[in-house]
């Protein structure tokens, strides 16, 4: 099959030593990332991105940056399960399901249980996810080559209105979010009619912002001020993982492929949708407590407790790429910012990527599976490491933390304006996210604002104005109709309970 | 995790309606700008105020939307959004922060960064001098190989690399 060929040759490109070194690089550099507050993946990605410039400039510097880049993507997401089973800490979003078990688990003694099955079930999720992607993206892509620009904008449409339909927050803070974003994205030089839109003759507004000044602000700063609340103080159980234990566990854990199986597949799915991995955690962990004969025991510490979150929270993880390399379109702000990255460097995400460089693309699926192993063998041999660091007191790795986002947001544009602006969003990020403001929805519409506007002006100067060309035919009218819809759907929703209670009342 | 004995600095209500209402502000303004810009239909496609008119509409909309509700909501007004030990702590780490940002430009990155990290380690981490010191300069040292020398990343000078001839 040709996919397989094409895999194959990915693997040619992904195994050079100097990209394997960077696997591992990547994968550590991204655990620490993981396990540290205030240093999420997107975040980590997002300081670490500019330091990849010259790399990318070199001939097949492009695939080795994105290997390194999502290789620190993979090692955040092992990492945030570090601290939910240790620490009950989640260290990102979707690592809150993995706390209700893993850290029972660990007060019981168990944490090297709890930690081999966090890992391995990450591993298995990530692999069914990225065998789905191989097969899955040639045709996703082949299919996306049809797109022009009304198609483009339905399908960020649909992005957009997932978010709203789906986040289960505030409608109204969810919208207010995005379209702050996507207000930012408009500030500066306006490429089509050359005019300056929102500067009020600023010049140092002239390029806009940078979608990655935002997010180490709003992540990065923001999220070290909400850890602050809680005290300067971070105080775990003992982890320690011995080969005894971890061949221990993973005689147990084959009792769970049902589980296992479930949740890869909600995941998968869910990854897809944007903001999924964490929908994707709770509703496998939900669907295991009701399923599984041990259900009524989940939260006192059941090893299938953190099969089920950990798989499908990294199978979203891994198959959020998926939109982002066939159409451009990120699922997260890790893959939003992965996205930026892949623009700064000169590639054009979308279909067109698969023809015009195919060694680019299956290089980086090839280097999933890889990275992926890596990352097991790492965590598996690191973890006393690795928690180990968050024994370093918070007064003197706070201020570290700070300065090497500070450092990350003068290296994108070499501006100290950016670092200003890098706490200005902090503190936003701070009142944001306890007011219940989503912040994914900013990032995502920063990073795309420019190219649905784009396709949303071509697409309508193409009809003249009327609006109607998003219904013109099938796919879009389909892909737009279905945007409406998830817009729509908590009103609908509620409308449906409301009509359910007066029947029943 | 509120104590009983914690006062609140500022009830969740007061918060809301806030940020609502400067958000509403920055919609007016994304507005005002894209009627400036001109929102219509120019001579071979659509001007550029018109995309950003329908987004500052809905900041204003929805805006509007979160200011009603909190208006109207009884329970936001006893609900603490911060407490003043909360906003201490908070500020403990703000206030340094901005400083230190502010001093980078003068003093350059690696003595702004080596004052910084010194200053947390005495003042919040009560570490002695002898501590505070050879880490302090220890990190801001390793950060200039790393990215100086490594990554041949430039960060900003100052004066001190200056007299040291490190420019």
């Amino acid at each position: 099959m040709e996919e397989i060929n094409a895999l194959i040759g990915g693997f040619g490109v992904a195994f050079s030593p100097f990209n394997l070194m960077l696997m591992f690089v990547g994968v550590i550099l991204g655990i620490i990332i993981g396990v540290l507050p205030g240093l999420g993946g997107a975040n980590g990605v997002a300081i670490l991105l500019p330091l990849t410039f010259s790399m990318a400039q070199q001939p097949g510097g492009t695939t080795s940056a994105i290997i390194l880049l999502s290789c620190i993507y993979w090692g955040a997401l092992f990492g945030g399960a570090i601290t939910s089973v240790l620490f009950n800490i989640p260290g990102e979003p979707w690592s809150v399901a993995t706390t209700f078990d893993g850290h029972p688990l660990a007060q019981k003694g168990r944490a090297g249980a709890a930690l081999t099955a966090a890992f391995t079930s990450s591993f298995v999720g990530a692999l069914i996810a990225v065998i789905m992607i191989t097969f899955l993206s040639p045709v996703v892509a082949g299919f996306a080559l049809k797109f022009g620009p009304p198609e483009f904008f339905a399908v960020y449409l649909l992005t957009f209105c997932a978010f709203v339909g789906m986040s289960g927050g505030n409608a109204a803070k969810t919208v207010a979010s995005m379209m702050i974003g996507f207000a930012l994205a408009a500030v500066g030089l306006d490429s089509v009619t050359g005019t300056l839109r929102l500067t009020f003759g600023f010049t140092s507004l002239l390029k806009g912002f940078d979608f990655l000044i935002a997010v180490i602000g709003l992540f990065g700063i923001g999220e070290i001020l909400e850890t602050l609340e809680e005290g300067l103080a971070f105080k775990g159980a003992s982890a320690k993982i011995n080969m005894k234990v971890v061949l221990e566990t993973w005689k147990e854990l084959p009792k769970y492929w049902a589980t296992s199986l479930r949740s890869s597949a909600v995941g998968c799915f869910m990854g897809i949708v944007p903001g999924g991995a964490t929908p994707a955690s709770f509703m496998s962990y939900g669907l295991a407590r009701r399923l599984s004969p041990d259900g009524k025991d989940f939260g006192s510490g059941k090893v299938e407790g953190v099969v089920a979150p950990e798989t499908a929270a990294h199978a979203a993880g891994t198959s959020a790429l998926l939109p982002m390399i066939t159409l451009g379109v990120p699922g997260s702000p890790t893959a939003a910012v992965l996205l930026g990255g892949l623009l700064i460097w000169g590639l054009q995400p979308g279909p067109l990527l698969f023809v015009e460089k195919p060694d680019f693309v299956w290089g980086l699926i090839a280097s999933m599976y890889l990275g992926n192993i890596a990352g097991l063998i790492v965590v598996l041999t690191c973890v006393p490491l690795f928690a180990a660091i968050l024994r370093i007191p918070f007064s003197i790795i706070a201020p570290v933390i700070i300065v090497i986002c500070a450092i990350g947001a003068y290296t994108v544009h070499n501006s100290m304006f950016d670092v200003y602006l890098m706490v200005i969003f902090g503190v936003i990020g701070y009142a944001f996210k306890k007011l219940g403001y989503p912040l994914a929805p900013m990032v995502l519409a920063l990073v795309l604002g420019d190219r649905a506007e784009e396709n949303f002006r071509n697409a309508i100067k193409g009809s003249q104005g009327d609006l109607g060309v998003f219904f013109s035919n099938g796919l879009v009218g389909g892909l737009t109709g279905v945007a409406l819809f998830l817009l729509f759907w908590p009103l609908i929703r509620t409308l449906l309970a409301r009509l359910k209670g007066n029947r029943a009342g | 995790m509120e104590n009983g004995t914690d006062r609140s600095a500022a009830s969740t209500r007061a918060v809301e309606i806030g940020v609502a209402a400067v958000i509403l502000l920055f919609g007016l303004v994304v507005v005002v700008d894209s009627y400036r810009l001109g929102a219509r239909w120019g001579d071979d496609g659509p001007q550029p105020g018109y995309f950003p008119l329908y987004v500052g509409l809905l900041i204003c909309i929805s805006s509007v939307t979160v200011l009603v509700r909190a208006l109207r909501s009884s329970a936001l007004a006893e609900e603490s959004f911060v407490s003043r030990e909360e906003l201490k702590k908070i500020l403990t780490v703000l206030v340094p922060t901005v400083v230190y940002v502010s001093l980078i430009a003068y003093l350059g990155f690696y003595l702004a960064s080596t004052l910084y990290i010194a200053y947390f380690m005495w003042q919040l981490g009560k570490y002695s001098w002898t501590k505070t010191v050879p880490v302090a300069v220890g990190v801001s040292v390793a950060f200039f190989l790393i990215f100086e020398t490594w990554f041949q990343v430039p960060l900003p000078k100052g004066p001190l690399e200056a007299a040291l001839g490190l420019n």
